[in-house]
């Protein structure tokens, strides 16, 4: 199966993903963007989302979780980084095995 | 516990006991395969962290190599530039199946093709040359990344669901299967004990009158 991939956020810096071949959707807001990515989701397989943006729409991400397409992937946006994607990431780990492996080392 | 409402008979306590046997095997076979999908999502959300912690530092990277290059250059250029893709890749997805867990198996295949960057230079910067190549080189990063992460959210998610099975199957089901098969099996001795009793009263009876 072929494959596109989309990028949803909020400024002009996901411009610069569409040299590699990703589609940039330009939002202005959260309610916007969950609008793009339901209209998206049938099309593209893999959704890239700000950091900024995937913060506020966590509900609808949730909602795509259990197939395994399309896969909705947070990504830095131009004003940095805040920490949404290794925050998931611990969520996932607390869910499955209830205790930290990763991140244990950085709080001691 | 509870004790499931049943009818002590005989026909009910065999049917309880073939629950019994397919709860514990169950249990055993779910135990394992949690146990299993465990021992992977340790491996895999290993490789996740090392690989966000790398892509994050690479997009933070790209993102401000970018925004020199746009603040170099007009809007429409900046534009020009970054709409073609520099890097032709077709993106295969596929499935794979990992513990029975459907996950996406992903995989970014390149086309060569002649000219490094898909537009002239005169207009371009070499700055936004630079991030342009930089894309190319995140892009196969990203992909692994939306890959395996997709994969430790599943996993995640299936490993709660097996755990809460083997639990409700441990604590609730086979503690209450066993105690109504001894309830039943009790209640059937006490049933043959009073009827061995009553023959034996009639027998008696019956030797005193003759």
């Amino acid at each position: 199966m072929k494959g596109k991939m989309a990028i949803v956020g909020n400024g002009d810096s996901i411009v610069a993903f569409s040299a590699g071949g990703i589609v940039p959707y330009s939002v202005e807001n959260a309610v916007e963007a969950e609008e793009v990515i339901s209209k998206l989701a049938k099309d593209y397989q893999i959704i890239f989302v700000t950091e900024n943006l995937a913060v506020q729409i966590e509900e609808t991400i949730k909602k795509y979780l259990s197939s395994a397409y399309p896969i909705i992937l947070s990504v830095p946006s131009g004003d940095g980084n805040n920490g949404y994607g290794m925050k998931s990431l611990k969520k996932a780990m607390e869910k499955a095995l209830g205790v930290d492996i990763l991140f244990n080392e950085n709080n001691d | 516990m509870a004790r499931i409402n049943v009818n002590p008979t005989r026909m009910e306590l065999n049917k309880l006991k073939g629950r019994l046997k397919t709860a514990t095997r169950g249990h055993k076979l779910l135990k394992d395969k949690t146990d299993e999908m465990v021992r992977r999502f340790t491996v895999i959300i290993r490789e996740n962290k090392a690989l966000r912690d790398e892509v994050e530092k690479d997009v933070a990277n790209l993102l401000s190599q970018f925004s020199v290059a746009r603040s170099l250059m007009s809007k429409s250029d900046v534009a020009l530039a970054f709409s073609m893709p520099s890097v032709s890749v077709q993106l295969e997805c596929d499935k794979a199946n990992i513990m029975s867990v459907k996950v996406p198996s992903l995989q970014l295949v390149e086309n060569r093709s002649e000219s490094k960057f898909p537009y002239g230079f005169a207009s371009v910067t070499s700055e936004a040359d630079y991030s342009v190549e930089l894309v190319g080189k995140v892009l196969f990063k990203l992909v692994k990344l939306a890959e395996i992460e997709k994969i430790t959210a599943m996993l995640a998610d299936e490993i709660e669901k097996g755990k809460r099975r083997v639990n409700a199957l441990e604590h609730v089901m086979i503690p209450n299967l066993q105690e109504t098969i001894k309830y039943i099996s009790m209640k059937l001795e006490e049933n043959d004990r009073s009827s061995r009793t009553r023959l034996m009263k009639v027998k008696s009876m019956m030797e005193n009158k003759v």
